[in-house]
């Protein structure tokens, strides 16, 4: 690995410090990306075509249920982003780790965007169901809740001019928030909600036919593999970006102009 | 003890602290967090005059639709111990059937009629094909009017292709 790079130096003999070593990362991410994005998007394609024109009408939803395609990988999502975001900033706060800070702001702005699309196409959903695009129960509260969090995420890691202070403010607000995570999950369950309960779970049978089912997961692997796709290719640009910056300022104090390799 | 320690050390004691602060204040203020009442609770609390949202079944058997030329309803929400009358003017939402899941704003009139200005669907968490439906409706194993329907492991296997 670069010397100069300025991010964390290697250590060496910890399993875990292997992986979080950025000159190991960019090799590892770049072998394992293209793979990751073609298989999403391969999986992705498949499950929405499938549950989109093959999977059959619900009984008394009609063709509006095709709205679960999406929505319900996108919701799944929007959760799990932001359970990986913590644990990012976790480690960070703990073992002071710069690729997880790294990390951790470029999940930002995907779980907030698969946020949107989750809220989005609930609501258009909600329209055609419920008869209203959006009420103020507790399983929608907290999913607004969890955008908001995510945009001030977003916002407090790039609001101080020292990159270190604002990722120790975000991974604090990103934290404290995961209180959200599971209201959003029992909402439906401890409390009367517009929105019906999970259909599936990992304690009981799924109460949805598996003809609606195998479409929807899927849809849901595929949206999973492009989420993981898009973060890693974020943090290797953040990564990357980072040494060139380095590497620049380098050049720019050393006197006399000395030439150092990019 | 190190660094580290002392900082993962703050922190599960600061999620810890968090969590337990969390939970009290969800379960002092869960009566507010609702987003509608039941039949039951409605006929304890009395007619209050005040806007609610009232959450139930319809029951089987009390829908009448409004005849003359403004569209709406007179039904009848339960929850299997108790059931208000509530009437409606308006468009009713297109999952609105006996024995649907139902949330209806409205204000509990003192002679006991519940005026609605809003209908809401809710609707359960099964998702069937409507062959399946069918399938269950004629063979006389479910009433969609009188409840929620069979649970989905007596008729995926079954009534289902396999996947694939």
């Amino acid at each position: 690995m670069d010397a100069r790079s300025s991010v964390a130096p290697p250590r060496t003999g910890k399993t875990l410090h292997r992986f979080a070593n950025p000159g190991q990362f960019l090799r590892t991410s770049g072998k394992v990306l293209p793979w990751l994005f073609w298989v999403g998007a391969l999986l992705t394609v498949a499950g929405v075509i499938w549950g989109l024109f093959f999977a059959p009408d619900d009984w008394q939803q009609g063709d509006t249920v095709r709205i679960m395609y999406v929505h319900v990988p996108f919701a799944w999502l929007a959760s799990a982003g932001y359970f990986s975001l913590a644990a990012c900033c976790f480690v960070s706060l703990v073992w002071r780790h710069p690729l997880a800070d790294l990390a951790a702001a470029e999940i930002g702005p995907v779980g907030a965007g698969f946020t949107a699309i989750c809220l989005a196409t609930g609501s258009l959903w909600g329209k055609p169901t419920w008869g209203t695009w959006w009420v103020w129960d507790a399983r929608l509260t907290s999913v607004l809740v969890l955008f908001l969090l995510y945009l001030g995420h977003i916002a407090l890691v790039r609001a101080f001019d020292d990159p270190t202070r604002g990722y120790r403010a975000g991974a604090i607000l990103a934290l404290v928030g995961v209180i959200n995570l599971p209201i959003i999950k029992f909402s439906v369950d401890w409390w009367n909600t517009l929105h019906q309960p999970a259909s599936i779970g990992l304690m009981g049978a799924p109460t949805i036919a598996s003809s609606m089912l195998w479409p929807l997961l899927f849809s849901a692997f595929g949206f999973t593999l492009l989420f993981i796709a898009i973060t890693i290719a974020r943090t290797r640009a953040a990564v990357m970006e980072r040494r060139i910056r380095s590497l620049l300022m380098a050049r720019a104090s050393s006197p006399g102009g000395e030439e150092i390799p990019l | 003890m190190t660094r580290k320690k002392r900082r993962l050390l703050v922190l599960l004691v600061c999620g810890i602290g968090l969590g337990s602060a969390t939970a009290l204040t969800l379960s002092a203020f869960s009566d507010n967090l609702v987003f509608f009442v039941s039949p039951s609770s409605l006929a304890k609390m009395g007619p209050s005059g005040r806007q609610v949202r009232l959450g139930g079944l319809v029951e089987q058997g009390t829908v009448e639709k409004s005849s003359g030329g403004q569209a709406g309803a007179r039904f009848k929400v339960t929850d299997g111990n108790a059931s208000v009358l509530v009437t409606f003017k308006g468009i009713l939402p297109d999952l609105f059937r006996e024995g649907q899941g139902v949330v209806v704003l409205g204000v509990d009139q003192t002679d006991g009629v519940f005026r609605a200005s809003e209908v809401l669907a809710k609707h359960d968490e099964t998702y069937m094909p409507k062959e399946v439906a069918d399938a269950l409706k004629k063979s006389g194993r479910w009433n969609p009017a009188a409840g929620p329907p069979p649970p989905a492991s007596t008729w995926n296997q079954s009534a289902t292709k396999p996947p694939g």
